[in-house]
């Protein structure tokens, strides 16, 4: 029988809790260690590789064609991004042209995407801070997003629907009245969002002036996506990058001056808006054509590096492809973005409390397969 | 109907004291097994009932998430609670090797024992009360702030990090929110003028207090309701369980029937702050009566009391049920910020107006 | 001016607070919004979508024909090792030998549904099902072998 005591601190006197790997709000394998002074957080060391799957040193054994798939399973959430970011990275090698009705379905697909992993990320914040409902009410949207997703790509989450020079098959004749009827539901439910979270003042006191970032900590921590957009880093690779004829479509860059847990929430809140009017635009104006370009049944891409960035649901995606011209590649390396958004972690946490934590934790929008790969 | 049932009650328990009193001459050996008897009762009401409230919690929630909740256990899911108990009743009682066995092992029997102590004031119908104590009030608010110790006891005990910091939590709420309990309880003792359960709500006759009292009263109801939502550690101020904080909190190391029983004295709590709620502010098992309208107040009065009770018990422990599916959990200081910087001083100028309108006699 | 602000915030607080209650309290009292799917019993209407991605199988016709040629384009295209083709010398009719598929080895514990094989196939012998109950107790009952026994190539397929 022992008393608490000396003994559950460390030999320096430090209370240490480890959150994680198994933990209701880390999302996945992510292992937090975090000194403690009563209820403040002190210091938190992220401890990360309890989810490495190699997927970039597989990448090298495959061919050209055949690497995209694994991408699905780094940041699941936004699957379909990482497979475009491949496909892309493959065709700048290539050189191949996409056709314009390829592209409009792929922005098409990335917004859905983009709006599904927002629902999901809306609904698991709330869950995070305690409450349970909005999570329901975030997955009924979701649900039909993905239902789109399946019928038109034959998968809910992992895709794989990108390939090179285009998209694997056409989109489902009813496609574009599956996403009307989607986004009409969607639009409609904007304002039960912010009535059960957004508006709530328990939600407002949980997240207003926690886990400051500041711009030029965004800046060098690499943060990227909504938690940089949330501290006023203009850093949309839409808008500054444009891929896929992003360049034709009208749309906002959100951002937020606050740099605490409430901005990058309203950043992402508005991020599903502009997603919608992005989808509003498009869906009417599908070009006829192509939905494929022609590509040889064995891609070797020429000696060379190539790189390509997208805007996923968490930031930018970088794949960066060293070739050596042969028929799959020499080296594959994905700049992740949940790898730079988690490094900011201990710098937002540090001074706060456990309840914060668990806060920054949910505005960051971790996806833990994304960080390790 | 009601006449019939209130009649029944009663009689049963004086009928019974006779026939006890007739059948065994000593006095104290009577008592004796009243007592037993009332205990034996409230055990048996009390495990139906926490099965109940199992059962409504999910369904509540479910309804509320756009869910089904339970269906498949019995009849629309209503066995689902039965099964789970006895998945609970299998699984083995762990203890953690480095705790404090004797005090890990005592902790959910002083949890349960103190929300069971707490029903005894409780008036469920006229005349029909396990113990019509003179302190009532004041007994329920002084047993009710015992479980912190339980809490305390299973979080310090455990030896595990999670459960201190969850029983640290907790203690600190209990503290605080105890006054704010307190303060809107004597809102209502001012206005009666007594603490006994039966004289509160016999006070209410002519109309329930939530009525009669106007705003400052419904200003301390709602009070009461947050701040024991507080006390029994139910969500938004799970604190000491915070799930996704602490994964469990306080119970984290519990198992089996150990761990039930913290949720069994969970729902008793449930049951017990909005027994008193309706007791206090809801009149009790009085029906409701609205001035002259005579027809209206009969055939209020044919349903009976107890079922008033019930439904006003209810409707409060659904009130605090939604407050659970619907609102975000608090941080811990800004639980105390609002029990010391809004809680309590609005309570306590409450207990001021509330005692000028008792004096100057400004309520109905 | 203090008094203002301090009701000012209660008021605003339990406005927002009865806004998500009143929410709630509309989904508790509308059953009908209820989005639950009774997976195992609305087996009998459950409609997958027809590109939904469960299993690759191998259709045959009546006559326990298929399209397969033994190319082996979907097992260079697969990225797990997932379909294993063993192929064997045919004789045709005419004297002489044919490649075709002997066994067509589908292993549906690696396969992660990407849809590669499918795309490449020459000849269309290899779809997507629409199954997807593929739980069993025993992960040797993942490997399937797609060509039905005594199945043959389907005339004019090269």
């Amino acid at each position: 029988m022992s008393l608490l005591g000396e003994d559950i601190m460390t030999e320096e006197g430090e209370f240490v809790i480890n959150i994680g790997p198994q933990h209701p709000s880390t999302h996945g394998v992510l292992h937090l260690k975090v000194w403690l002074d009563g209820e403040m957080i002190k210091k938190v060391q992220p401890h990360l590789g309890y989810i490495h799957r190699s997927i970039e040193k597989m990448s090298e054994s495959l061919s050209y064609r055949n690497f995209i798939y694994a991408t699905s399973r780094m940041d699941y959430l936004s699957a379909h991004i990482n497979n475009q970011a491949c496909a892309l990275c493959v065709e700048k090698g290539l050189q191949v042209e996409v056709p314009p009705r390829a592209q409009i379905i792929r922005i098409l697909m990335a917004e859905l995407t983009r709006l599904s992993s927002h629902q999901l990320w809306w609904g698991c914040t709330g869950l995070d801070l305690g409450a349970v409902t909005p999570f329901f009410y975030a997955f009924r949207e979701r649900e039909a997003v993905l239902a789109i997703m399946e019928e038109s790509c034959g998968a809910r989450l992992t895709q794989n629907y990108c390939v090179p020079g285009g998209v694997m098959y056409d989109i489902h004749p009813n496609f574009q009245n599956r996403v009307k009827d989607v986004i009409k539901q969607i639009k409609s439910k904007f304002q039960e969002y912010d009535d059960i979270l957004s508006g709530n003042v328990i939600f407002e006191q949980r997240t207003k002036g926690v886990g400051y970032l500041s711009p030029e900590d965004a800046v060098s921590f690499g943060c990227t996506g909504p938690t940089a957009r949330g501290s006023g880093v203009s850093c949309d690779v839409r808008k500054w990058f444009p891929y896929d004829g992003y360049e034709k479509v009208q749309f906002k860059e959100i951002l937020e001056t606050g740099g605490d847990c409430y901005a990058r929430y309203m950043v992402r809140m508005a991020e599903m808006k502009q997603s919608v009017y992005i989808i509003e635009q498009l869906i009417d104006h599908i070009p006829e054509g192509d939905f494929q370009a022609k590509t040889k049944a064995v891609i070797k891409l020429p000696k060379g590096e190539f790189y390509q960035r997208v805007e996923t649901a968490r930031g930018e995606l970088g794949v960066y492809i060293v070739s050596d011209g042969a028929a799959s590649p020499y080296r594959i390396k994905y700049r992740s973005p949940n790898f730079s958004n988690l490094s900011a972690l201990g710098h937002m946490a540090t001074g706060s409390k456990i309840g914060d934590l668990v806060a920054i934790m949910a505005t960051i929008d971790l996806v833990i397969p994304d960080v390790d790969r | 109907m009601s006449l019939f049932l209130e009649i029944s009650f009663s009689a049963m328990a004086n009928g019974l004291h006779n026939w006890l009193a007739g059948s065994i001459s000593n006095a104290t050996l009577v008592s004796v097994t009243e007592m037993a008897i009332a205990g034996v009762s409230l055990l048996l009401f009390l495990v139906p009932l926490c099965f109940f409230l199992g059962y409504m919690e999910r369904k509540v929630a479910a309804f509320m998430q756009i869910r089904l909740g339970p269906n498949r256990v019995g009849p629309k899911g209503t066995l689902q609670i039965v099964a789970d108990t006895v998945k609970l009743l299998f699984k083995e009682g762990l203890t953690p090797n480095a705790s404090d066995k004797f005090l890990f092992n005592l902790a959910p029997i002083i949890v349960v024992v103190t929300s069971m102590l707490a029903m005894a004031p409780i008036a469920f119908a006229k005349n029909f009360q396990i113990w019509d104590i003179n302190i009532g009030v004041l007994y329920v608010s002084a047993i009710s702030s015992l479980a912190v110790i339980g809490i305390l006891m299973a979080g310090w005990s455990s030896y595990n990090k999670y459960s201190l910091l969850g029983a640290m939590r907790s203690g600190a709420q209990i503290v605080s929110y105890e006054l704010s309990v307190g303060l809107s309880l004597i809102s209502i003792v001012i206005l009666t003028g007594s603490l006994r359960m039966s004289d509160i709500v016999a006070s209410q006759a002519d109309g329930w207090w939530i009525i009669k009292g106007h705003i400052p009263v419904i200003i301390s109801f709602v009070i009461f309701l947050i701040a024991s939502t507080a006390e029994i550690n139910r969500a938004p101020f799970d604190l000491a369980e915070a799930e996704q904080e602490l994964t469990a909190g306080f119970h984290t190391e519990y198992s089996g029937m150990k761990f039930a029983m913290f949720l069994l004295a969970e729902y008793i709590n449930l049951f017990i702050v909005s027994a008193i709620a309706a007791t206090l502010f809801l009149g009790g098992w009085m029906p409701f009566h609205l001035g002259n309208w005579s027809f209206f107040n009969n055939v209020m009065d044919y349903i009976p009391g107890s079922l008033w009770f019930m439904g006003k018990t209810f409707l409060i422990i659904f009130i605090i049920m939604q407050f659970r599916w619907t609102f975000p959990r608090l941080r811990v200081d800004q639980l105390l910020t609002l029990e010391w910087k809004y809680l309590l001083p609005i309570s306590m100028v409450n207990v001021i107006i509330v005692t000028m309108m008792a004096i100057f006699g400004w309520h109905l | 001016m203090f008094l203002k602000e301090y009701f000012g915030t209660i008021f605003r607080s339990v406005r927002s607070l009865l806004k998500g209650m009143k929410l709630t309290g509309y989904y508790f009292t509308h059953p009908k919004e209820i989005h639950t799917e009774e997976y195992p019993d609305n087996r009998a209407t459950l409609q997958m979508f027809d590109r939904f991605k469960g299993e690759v199988v191998m259709p045959h016709d009546d006559n326990n024909e298929h399209r397969c040629t033994g190319c082996q384009a979907c097992e260079i295209a697969c990225p797990n090792g997932t379909i294993k083709i063993i192929t064997k010398q045919e004789l045709q009719p005419d004297g002489k030998k044919k490649k075709a598929i002997d066994t067509f080895v589908y292993h549906l514990e690696l396969c992660t549904m990407c849809n590669l094989c499918v795309v490449a196939c020459p000849s269309d012998a290899i779809v997507m099902a629409q199954t997807f109950e593929h739980s069993v107790y025993d992960k040797k009952q993942l490997k399937k072998v797609l060509n039905k026994p005594g199945s043959k190539i389907m005339e004019g397929v090269e």
